[in-house]
């Protein structure tokens, strides 16, 4: 392993790792039946966090239908989403697809007069009928500027896979984001995080002094962080390759890193952004070394319970990778087969080297010869959505159903332990449970 | 388009796969986008189940739409005939697939598998859920009791009609005196080979005279209470003394459907589900069907009269000294008393809210201050009904119609679905759900019909237990300022149910639900109303401003409110 990868040495403490890690391993792609989620899903936790923007989805019902069953118990609060249902006269021409949608927008901002930014979501019948959205947006933008900004965005199965729609989101956003002034350096961190995890890197980011950082997506829709050829940019979340190709666009450069998954990871994370400001490297280390400490301490009663568990992840999030790197650098897991919809290599360049070489890696999905080679693996802890969950139960394995990682704050030094916790807590519950 | 904010139905082909997960060796191949797998979690998540639904979808993606998406389809639907080798495949479109027309029917046909293949047409942009598992029912039954389905396809064909009478999971229990029937409850329950001269008496059984036999029609995956509710009714039919020949589609294979006219007549426990295929048997074979849906004590009396003529027996003897249910004492002793009359607001699909409706007032003692159904197909039965209650019939799909319905009839309880528990909390009414589409937590464990004597048990509890109890509501009216027993508090039997909303007419956007114009509350006149209690207030103001509002009145005084309440207490 390069110097470079582990810049902190022996202080981590971590296994050896061999030379190049995944970087050049094979990856297995598959075609076939994929049981994911479509990129819609992301608005659950999305229209959490802009508290002031709603997402219209133009669809179908299955796609309302979708998202009420996606959002589980939180439909009993009042939802900042809704659908266009098409019916069958926006289909047959009858009626201009575009009157009936100004119609519903009109009804939908009357109805809740707080709503700043409006997001119109693209879905599969409006893709596959080329309802152009961009321009609707366009248009109802300039009937209801300045008081509602309206933008939108694919979150279609056909083009999204679940947190794709979080992606493409963003990347909506980075054309309005106001020009950054002047060439002083700043640094937008990207990906919607909870709030807490966001206020602790906001801290860890002051220690290291660097001043001028921002957060994308706000938590409010007028609060657009600048950026420009001066922006420097971190990625919080490994599935956001177009709003880097967006923010590239307009200058900005990527900062290469780790995601802030474990101590470790929080630690390259945090490095990377303050080698890149020119942070003096004692300094990073006073401001990254006692909560990594703590990090750690609480990892170690996990790492007792987690250490030699054979672990499987079906495709889900993409964030599969950084958390296979992080189970099994710093709990021990043992990673059979890791999964994942999409893997942009570049994104997860500094990701894939600290795998285990012997990693199977995987792209895309057939769900059934997936589950054959599950089957054939029996792993400890089988990571899958949903609709494969209570069925593996019933088969006899232990899984962690894995929407629960992006409904969670996980990533930062405080969380690393929750995270940990996520993992063994089926495993205790199996232990526990004498019927 | 129409705006929603949530939806009573899925799309029809979550009804297709209500019926094809409900059944055993049917696999349903859907021609749908990435995303769509989403519905697997309705039936492994909210209905628990331990397997995944016997559904292959294509899963097709933006780049897929280039090429060839109908030889994607061929494909996997061969990959799933050879991987699952079901009985029967059904073949569909989801709504995006509608729109790229691959004929899946036409592919299926071309693929020329071994066993039959019925397509499902299913307009997703103008059909629903329950329309989709109508049909798709509808479809299978016609193919497979239509004799597509030889013997030798179906060894399971020629096996003896399923015993009634004891349900899984409950013991069984005579409530009836059954005159004139010889066999008792426990006839055919045990296999006649684990039986010494099993065979022998089975076989002289059928030479002398067999019990009437029905099929139990309606029950799915992913319907309320279907588990429970038909336990409780084969154990009714049972007592009665008939026999069960096929439960479909619940539990059953296509070769149980190709045996569905060897029974006497039909049970249509859920006419949404299983209308179109009972009458279609009827056309075929002659089968009658019942047309009573056994929920509530007065229901299952009908009912079981209904089956009795059916099924040409006597009508069995109610034994006084055995009480079907008891919802009838709990309803007449003195304790709910104060339930009398009490604003009751129904909505759900039709057969549950029409039930409701009658149960409510007939079994309970309410009053019905409003009516609705999502189901279109069944609009007429609640017009009719609702205009014998002398109430509004809401008809209607629109959720943002219902909250408005329901804030304009303040009642003080709602029976509705899982939707109606959001309007409710808003609104900060008690709310019990009666129909689909439910949460997780109306899948219980614990034995919970509808229908049937049990089922009137289940009503009984559910629906009393939102409510603020007798003394509790007493004291709220003499005491208003109690620092921790007031109407803020949340009801002290109740966890949830906590109100949201500080008062309902303010805490809700609805135009029509405003105070009308030119009516002002007097500050004393506001005061003496807080006096009143929460469940009962909104309703006061309503009736006091529309008193006020008729007589041209300025400003509502105390006066007025005791006037308006001398005047429509008449």
């Amino acid at each position: 392993m390069s110097p470079s990868l582990d810049p902190l040495g022996a202080a981590l403490q971590s296994p050896p790792v061999p030379a190049p890690g995944c970087s050049q391993a094979p990856v297995l792609r598959e075609r076939g039946q994929r049981e994911v989620f479509c990129g819609l899903t992301g608005i659950v936790w999305l229209h959490r966090k802009i508290q002031d923007a709603f997402f219209l989805v133009v669809g179908s019902r299955t796609c309302a239908h979708l998202m009420q069953s996606a959002a589980g118990v939180m439909i009993f609060a009042e939802p900042r989403f809704a659908t266009a249902v098409m019916e069958e006269r926006d289909l047959a021409g009858l009626a201009d697809a575009n009157e009936e949608l100004d119609a519903a927008v009109t009804k939908l901002l009357e109805r809740r007069p707080d709503i700043k930014m409006l997001f119109l979501v693209g879905s599969c019948p409006s893709e596959v009928i080329k309802l152009d959205l961009s321009r609707a947006s366009e248009r109802l933008s300039r009937q209801y500027a300045p008081d509602v900004r309206i933008l939108s965005y694919s979150g279609s199965g056909i083009e999204t896979t679940f947190t794709q729609g979080e992606d493409n989101c963003l990347a909506a956003l980075v054309p309005t984001l106001p020009q950054a002034e002047g060439d002083e350096p700043n640094l937008l961190v990207i990906g919607a995080l909870a709030d807490v995890v966001e206020d602790q890197f906001a801290r860890l980011f002051d220690a290291l002094g660097m001043e001028n950082v921002r957060f994308l997506p706000p938590r409010r829709s007028r609060d657009l962080p600048p950026v420009g050829p001066s922006t420097r940019f971190l990625l919080a979340q490994p599935f956001l390759g177009e709003t880097a190709r967006a923010l590239e666009e307009r200058g900005a450069q990527r900062i290469a890193a780790p995601f802030p998954l474990g101590a470790e990871g929080t630690t390259l994370w945090l490095k990377a952004a303050a080698d890149a400001f020119g942070v003096d490297p004692m300094r990073i280390r006073s401001a990254t070394a006692a909560p990594e400490a703590r990090a750690k301490r609480a990892l170690e009663p996990y790492r007792a319970e987690l250490d030699g568990k054979r672990l499987f992840f079906f495709p889900d999030s993409q964030l599969e990778i950084p958390l296979a790197r992080m189970l099994s650098r710093e709990l021990g897991m043992e990673l059979t087969e890791v999964g994942t919809p999409y893997l942009h290599r570049q994104h997860l360049s500094e990701e894939l080297p600290l795998l285990p070489a012997e990693t199977a890696l995987s792209e895309g999905q057939d769900v059934d010869r997936q589950l054959d080679r599950a089957r054939a693996i029996r792993p400890d802890i089988a990571v899958c959505g949903l609709g494969l969950a209570n069925p593996l139960e019933a088969e006899g394995m232990t899984t962690k159903w894995s929407i629960e990682l992006l409904f969670t704050p996980i990533q930062g030094y405080e969380q690393a332990a929750d995270l940990a916790a996520l993992f063994a807590r089926p495993l205790d519950r199996r232990t526990r449970l004498r019927i | 388009m129409q705006l929603t904010v949530w939806t009573y139905e899925g799309p029809p082909h979550v009804g297709a796969m209500r019926i094809a997960t409900a059944m055993e060796g049917v696999h349903y191949v859907l021609h749908a986008p990435q995303g769509d797998t989403y519905a697997d979690l309705l039936f492994t998540m909210i209905e628990r189940r331990d397997k995944r639904p016997p559904v292959t979808y294509t899963t097709f993606e933006a780049r897929d739409l280039g090429k060839d998406t109908a030889e994607l389809f061929q494909s996997t639907l061969i990959a799933a005939y050879e991987r699952f080798l079901p009985q029967a495949v059904l073949v569909g479109s989801s709504c995006t697939a509608e729109l790229i027309q691959d004929d899946p029917g036409g592919l299926a046909q071309a693929a020329n598998l071994p066993v039959p293949v019925v397509p499902l047409e299913l307009p997703s942009y103008q059909r629903k859920e329950n329309w989709g598992a109508a049909e798709t029912f509808y479809q299978l039954v016609r193919a497979m009791a239509g004799g597509q389905v030889s013997q030798s396809q179906n060894s399971d064909a020629a096996h003896s009609p399923l015993p009634a009478g004891i349900s899984p999971t409950r013991g069984e229990n005579g409530l009836f005196e059954t005159p004139g029937t010889p066999f008792s409850p426990l006839a055919g329950e045990m296999s006649p080979e684990a039986t010494e001269g099993g065979a022998l008496a089975q076989a002289s059984q059928s030479q002398t005279r067999r019990r009437p036999r029905c099929n139990i029609l309606g029950p799915t995956a992913l319907g309320f209470r279907h588990r429970d509710d038909v336990a409780e009714i084969r154990k009714l039919l049972g007592e009665i003394g008939v026999d069960v020949a096929v439960v479909a589609p619940l539990g059953a294979t296509p070769g149980d459907l190709a045996r569905l006219g060897e029974a006497d007549f039909n049970v249509v426990l859920y006419p949404e589900i299983a209308g179109v295929a009972a009458k279609w048997l009827k056309r075929q074979f002659g089968q009658e069907f019942t047309t009573v849906v056994p929920i509530g004590v007065g229901a299952t009396r009908e009912f079981v009269a209904e089956v009795c003529r059916l099924a040409g027996i006597a009508a069995p003897e109610f034994a006084p000294e055995k009480p079907q249910s008891n919802l009838p004492w709990f309803s007449r002793s003195v304790d709910s008393n104060y339930l009398t009359g009490k604003r009751v607001f129904v909505f759900g699909d039709a057969t549950h809210a029409l039930a409701a409706a009658r149960v409510a007032t007939e079994e309970f003692g309410f009053t019905l201050c409003g009516l609705g159904t999502y189901t279109r197909e069944l609009a007429r039965d609640v017009r009719t009904a609702a205009k014998e209650y002398g109430v509004e019939p809401l008809i209607s799909d629109d959720y943002l119609e219902v909250e408005a319905a329901i804030a304009e009839a303040q009642p003080e309880l709602v029976l509705g679905t899982q939707m109606e528990r959001h309007i409710a909390k808003r609104l900060g009414i008690g709310c019990a759900v009666i129909s689909a589409p439910v949460h997780v937590q109306d899948y219980p464990a614990r034995y919970s019909p509808q229908m049937g004597f049990e089922g009137a048990n289940v009503l009984w509890d559910s629906w009393v237990h939102p409510l603020v109890m007798g003394l509790e509501e007493h004291l709220l009216g003499m005491f208003r300022e109690d620092f921790e027993f007031n109407d803020e508090a949340v009801p002290s039997h109740l966890g949830s149910g906590a109100r949201t909303a500080p008062e309902p007419a303010e805490g809700i956007q609805v135009a029509d639900c405003e105070a009308p114009a030119g009516v002002g509350w007097g500050v004393d006149a506001e005061a003496e109303l807080r006096k009143i209690p929460f469940f009962v207030r909104g309703k006061a103001r309503r009736n006091t401003e529309k008193y006020a509002a008729e007589r041209g009145l300025a400003e509502i005084t105390v006066e007025t409110l005791y006037d308006a309440k001398a005047h429509f207490s008449r």
